[in-house]
């Protein structure tokens, strides 16, 4: 445990160090954000709220795959190598995981709230409790599973484009479920509607969690 | 000798030409909008299940790599799911024919159809995983996690998603399953039969590319010591 909360710290500074990075990313997604309102040229409160909703989540999909997509290259080999002698290759995807969560949280976040500056919210009555915890289930998603895949993607050579081959089919049923829950949200349906997607939604986490933790100690090695 | 180890191949000959025979001419019950297209049942089912079976095995090999790390078990998972592949690609072409005839539609915007695409993706991109690696046992590892990876995720998509959503395909969103009204038990001697006899063949495909993958690895081996002995002979 103790390991862990080092590691995570690690990961913290070792982002502050490298703001440029960060900065991007924020920037990224301000800016696809704002490029999205533009091609669309609208005016606020003009999207359907199905437009709405699968537009917000394409771009969190981008943005995911970007930012989760440095997580190994952003440290040489050599160094990784280290870690790999001092603790359990458990602890370090986990402790990934963890921060990319919390970095997918934070610009999930930003970007919800310029999205809905610029865009507005479609339709009254939002279920904004639900709506967060939909994005929380979400973050969680797609950070233990892209890790594991920029951890596959960074052993071969063209690390981009292989990025999102290989994420692409793998996020979707999890991207599917993440839009239909905030569809319900944004409707303001009757909680107990949505609560057989929540469920697939913590199986699908539960599901990529479990798997990477037992895979990443076969891809170190290599 | 040979018949008690490849019998099975005998009788995925012998069930393949009876649900061949009886599936094309053996009566079917009449049903309104199917008429004569419920024998695609014969086929179109039966590939989706062995496909199934085929990537499970492809991705039990995957672990027994990981576990063992011997290059056999790369070359078999790696041709179970070519294998595999190949009955998604006959499936989408049979149930692409079907739909167009019963639905009017050759690709019907349905879940279940979706879910394969989504599917075949994950397979080709794994394909693709494997062709960006020059290194044979960082390809064989790095690939094998992506397999276990990509079907754990398959799944779901396959089994929980359509049946959360309306769907045109019996079993789902609310359709009764097929069995229910309108597959009578004569039409059951012939499905199960075909599960099994399509699993076979898929094995048998299987089994060829393997020994031809085999044999390509020794020939190379054989020609990469080959100009080494020449050099120690001069």
């Amino acid at each position: 445990m103790q390991q862990i909360r080092v590691l995570i710290g690690k990961e913290f500074r070792l982002e502050w160090r490298q703001r440029y990075a960060l900065n991007g990313m924020l920037l990224y997604i301000v800016s696809t954000v704002f490029v999205c309102f533009l091609s669309f040229s609208l005016r606020r409160n003009q999207l359907t709220p199905m437009v709405w909703n699968a537009l917000f989540w394409i771009i969190l999909l981008f943005t995911a795959i970007n930012a989760i997509a440095k997580s190994f290259v952003q440290e040489r080999a050599g160094r990784l190598l280290y870690y790999y002698t001092l603790v359990s290759p458990q602890k370090i995807i986990l402790s990934k995981i963890v921060y990319n969560t919390l970095l997918m949280l934070v610009l999930a976040g930003l970007g919800f709230g310029i999205y809905t500056l610029v865009m507005g919210v479609p339709g009254e009555g939002m279920d904004m409790p639900l709506f967060v915890v939909n994005l929380l289930l979400g973050a969680i998603g797609f950070a233990a599973s892209l890790t594991l895949v920029a951890g596959i993607a960074s052993k071969a050579e063209n690390s981009a484009t292989l990025m999102a081959v290989l994420s692409f089919p793998v996020v979707l049923p999890l991207l599917l479920m993440l839009i239909r829950v905030s569809k319900n949200a944004l409707d303001g349906l009757d909680r107990s509607v949505s609560l057989d997607e929540i469920g697939t939604l913590l199986a699908i986490d539960a599901i990529v969690l479990v798997l990477s933790v037992l895979l990443f100690p076969y891809l170190w090695r290599s | 000798m040979t018949m008690k180890k490849n019998w099975w191949k005998a009788l995925a000959v012998v069930i393949m030409t009876y649900v061949i025979w009886v599936g094309l001419l053996g009566t079917v019950p009449r049903q309104p909008i199917l008429n004569e297209s419920i024998r695609n049942v014969y086929f179109h089912v039966p590939l989706w299940f062995s496909m199934i079976i085929l990537m499970l095995t492809s991705m039990i090999y995957s672990i027994r790599y990981l576990r063992k790390g011997r290059m056999d078990d790369d070359h078999i998972s790696v041709e179970f799911a070519n294998s595999a592949i190949l009955y998604g690609i006959l499936g989408c072409a049979t149930g692409s024919l079907w739909a167009s005839v019963t639905w009017g539609d050759p690709w019907p915007n349905d879940p279940k159809l979706n879910s394969v695409a989504v599917g075949m993706l994950m397979y080709f991109a794994y394909l693709i995983l494997r062709n960006s690696f020059d290194d044979e046992l960082r390809r064989a590892r790095i690939s094998a996690i992506y397999n276990i990876f990509a079907f754990a995720v398959f799944v779901p998509l396959i089994f929980i998603l359509p049946r959360l959503t309306d769907s045109l395909h019996p079993g789902n969103g609310g359709n009764p399953a097929f069995g229910k009204y309108d597959m009578d038990s004569g039409m059951r001697l012939v499905l199960y039969p075909s599960v099994i006899g399509m699993t076979l063949l898929g094995v048998w495909i299987t089994q060829l590319r393997v020994r031809l993958r085999r044999l390509r690895d020794r020939l190379d081996h054989v020609n990469d010591a080959l100009p080494k002995a020449h050099s120690t002979a001069e």
